[in-house]
């Protein structure tokens, strides 16, 4: 089990919810500015597919459900109350809305507890020493020792192949995995963010994380290598 | 300093370290722990490589292309919007 401190950790670590700009956002939301309401729906709209994503089978559903939470929220801006922020708020009725669906579909994700997927060493074991080594118990073996990969930060930066076989990696982690570092890693939510929207534990959500990290420096790790280990030399990137 | 000495201490394995990094870099670990991993990773090239490729991979993963709504969904969304503030 997790000691609790570590919960108490992550909870001080989340900054506080600025409402300043919420108000103004709010304000032009009730007065009707369209171009208010457009800028949250392009801005929210990719990561709120992907939390519906989460909780239902197809991505048509996934739509649908976004779909119905932006006009529950023009709806029901006047209910909105500013005790979270905004987003927090649209985000709440996306997670009740996709639920409900879930269960409808009778797709339910156990986001609640972990599972076997979540469980195991994340590096192979044969990279490091045995228990019983005599000088290093536990540490890398010469061979398991990881190598550096030369990425030029700019260069490598991002080529398209590199996208493509992370988002292939993406597609082969758990759904929970997927949907935890997803949310993380490329829509930038914060770990209570995550929390929050998935009803998950903080300690779970760390789990997910990891593991779903691993994971994909493990594919980079694989990508990179692919010519046998990395050459001493740096490689030139046009 | 003979060869003996030279090594990581023994307090972290790499092979627990390397399942303690997501705690560290969450900032989820206790103070001594913390302390642990930082001086562990001053001393092992191995492991200081390892949470490099971490902080890589999270900065590389967030290069990876989103889904968006369908530009017509989004047009519906928009006029719904401008119906509901002009009736």
């Amino acid at each position: 089990m997790v000691p609790e401190q570590v919960e108490v950790a992550v909870a001080v670590a989340v900054p506080p919810e600025d409402a300043r700009p919420d108000d103004q956002l709010v304000a032009r939301l009730r007065a009707g500015d369209p171009d208010a309401f457009v800028e949250i729906v392009d801005g929210w709209s990719s990561t709120m597919l992907r939390v519906a994503r989460s909780f239902v089978s197809t991505e048509a559903s996934a739509e649908e459900i976004v779909q119905e939470t932006w006009l529950a929220v023009v709806r029901g801006l006047d209910g909105f109350e500013g005790r979270s922020s905004l987003r927090t708020w649209v985000f709440r009725i996306l997670s009740n809305l996709a639920k409900t669906r879930g269960v409808r579909e009778a797709r339910t994700v156990p986001w609640s507890s972990l599972s076997l997927d979540d469980e195991g060493p994340t590096v192979d074991p044969d990279r490091f020493r045995g228990p019983d080594d005599d000088r290093w118990p536990g540490h890398w073996t010469e061979a398991g020792q990881p190598q550096p990969w030369h990425t030029s930060p700019v260069a490598s930066a991002i080529g398209g192949e590199i996208r493509q076989m992370l988002a292939a990696a993406l597609q082969l982690l758990p759904d929970r995995q997927r949907t935890v570092v997803s949310l993380r890693d490329i829509h930038g939510l914060s770990a209570e963010e995550v929390c929050t929207t998935l009803g998950i534990s903080a300690a779970n959500q760390r789990v997910l994380l990891h593991r779903a990290r691993a994971r994909l420096r493990s594919a980079l790790e694989e990508y990179y290598y692919q010519d046998g280990p990395p050459a001493v030399t740096v490689e030139v990137t046009s | 300093m003979s060869s003996e000495q030279q090594g990581v201490p023994d307090d972290i394995a790499c092979q627990h370290l390397v399942e303690i990094v997501t705690d560290y870099l969450e900032g989820a670990l206790d103070p001594e722990t913390t302390a642990a991993v930082e001086y562990h990773l001053t001393l092992c090239a191995g492991c200081s490589e390892y949470i490099d490729q971490m902080r890589t991979t999270i900065r590389l993963v967030g290069h990876v292309p989103v889904d968006s709504l369908p530009a017509t969904v989004r047009d519906e969304l928009v006029a719904a919007f401008r119906d509901f503030h002009a009736g």
